[in-house]
């Protein structure tokens, strides 16, 4: 229940006889309502917001705290977590020096735009920062469940199958980004990297792609060159 | 399962039109969900048996119609039948398209009384 956005329970009254009422509303039209909303805040605030989602353990987690470290002196963070149990992951984000609000989502498999509002309610975060939202580690259920992010990254991991895009094809058609992580692993696994690729932009002709390694460091510059770009470019944007 | 999730914002849509209209029973739903809305109808149904209980939904007849993907070629203009996202220009093999219907996820109507 919360006064902000109306979600309580209504009470029914009674009688009247049988009518076709013309409905042709969006089953997802509150959840739309709320993300607009969001977007609206992250505007009016210079915010540039990021949705990552992935499958469990395709190293969401492990991208933020190497991003936070490494340019925590150049960019303001903040971060919301978004997890079914535990704090581990925010623990992480927490050790890095950065602001970070946990959401358990208990038995949801994904954010939605309500939490996110409420998160943000809790966290304000800073005028011209970036925001970093790590979804539930589940590759269907976060893909329908606009928040008001600004883009999308969709992280796969080498160690996962090259036929993962055409599986899971919402999540790759709503992203706009996808980062292929853990190449460092790629001389141990089966894994072809234009495959994989190939496929994504089957599902997806506009997605960008990043080839990169957390633990290794290799190709983090190229997803720091694409962050600095789109922070660059709200800023712009709000300057002309 | 995000599908309860989806039964779960169906029942409040239907709630807000029960009351809006003064109506104590909603005797028929009609939802649109297209084939590329990433909605799994049997998830929703074994979704819906759980959400609606003590709803208005209840015991409401649900009707869904299933709009066919279909896509536009930026390539070569060819208006085709899609089954997944990734299926390719019949006429010239591109995948760069525009998808134009089947991402429907409607509540169309319902039969109050
Ligand atoms: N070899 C290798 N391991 C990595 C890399 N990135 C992450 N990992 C490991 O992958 C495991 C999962 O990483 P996380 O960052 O926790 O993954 P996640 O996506 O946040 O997982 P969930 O939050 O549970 O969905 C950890 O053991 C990481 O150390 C990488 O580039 N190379
Ligand atoms: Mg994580
Ligand atoms: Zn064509």
């Amino acid at each position: 229940m919360c006064a902000t956005c109306g979600c309580d329970d209504h009470q029914h009254s009674h009688h009247s006889h049988k009518t076709v009422v013309d409905v042709e509303q969006d089953i997802l039209h509150q959840n739309n309502l709320l993300a607009e909303r969001n977007r609206g805040y992250f505007e009016a605030k210079q915010i540039f917001a990021v949705n990552l989602v992935s499958s469990p353990g395709s190293g969401k987690t492990s991208l933020l705290v190497k991003t936070l470290t490494d340019l925590k002196d150049f960019l303001e963070f903040s971060v919301i977590e978004g997890d079914q149990q535990t704090t581990c992951d925010a623990d992480r984000i927490h050790a890095t020096g950065t602001k970070v609000t946990q959401i358990n989502t208990g038995k949801g498999c994904h954010l939605d735009a309500h939490m996110v509002l409420h998160a943000l309610q809790g966290m304000k975060p800073k005028d011209n920062s970036t925001l970093f939202i790590e979804n539930v580690g589940n590759l269907v259920c976060p893909a329908m469940f606009d928040l008001g992010e600004k883009e999308r990254v969709v992280i796969i991991s080498v160690t996962e199958g090259d036929d993962k895009p055409l599986k899971y094809p919402d999540m790759f058609h709503s992203s706009t980004l996808c980062i292929i992580n853990k190449i460092d692993l790629l001389p141990y696994v089966d894994f072809n990297v234009e495959k994989v690729k190939a496929n994504a932009l089957k599902v997806n002709h506009q997605l960008e792609i990043i080839e990169l390694s957390c633990t290794s460091g290799e190709g983090m510059d190229k997803w720091y060159n694409w962050l600095k770009t789109k922070v660059h470019v709200s800023d712009l944007s709000y300057s002309y | 399962m995000h599908e309860l999730s989806i039964v779960m914002s169906i029942v409040e849509i239907a709630s807000q039109q029960a009351l809006q209209a003064n109506a104590s029973v909603v005797e028929e739903i009609e939802l649109e969900i297209g084939t590329l809305s990433g909605i799994e109808i049997n998830a929703l149904e074994f979704a819906w048996a759980e959400a609606v209980r003590n709803t208005i939904l209840e015991n409401t007849l649900r009707v869904i119609n299933r709009p066919e993907g279909r896509a536009r070629c930026l390539d070569c203009n060819t208006d085709f039948a899609i089954q997944q996202y990734f299926d390719p220009c019949p006429a010239c093999g591109s995948h760069f398209i525009n998808i134009t219907r089947g991402k429907e996820l409607k509540v169309k109507s319902l039969v109050i009384a």
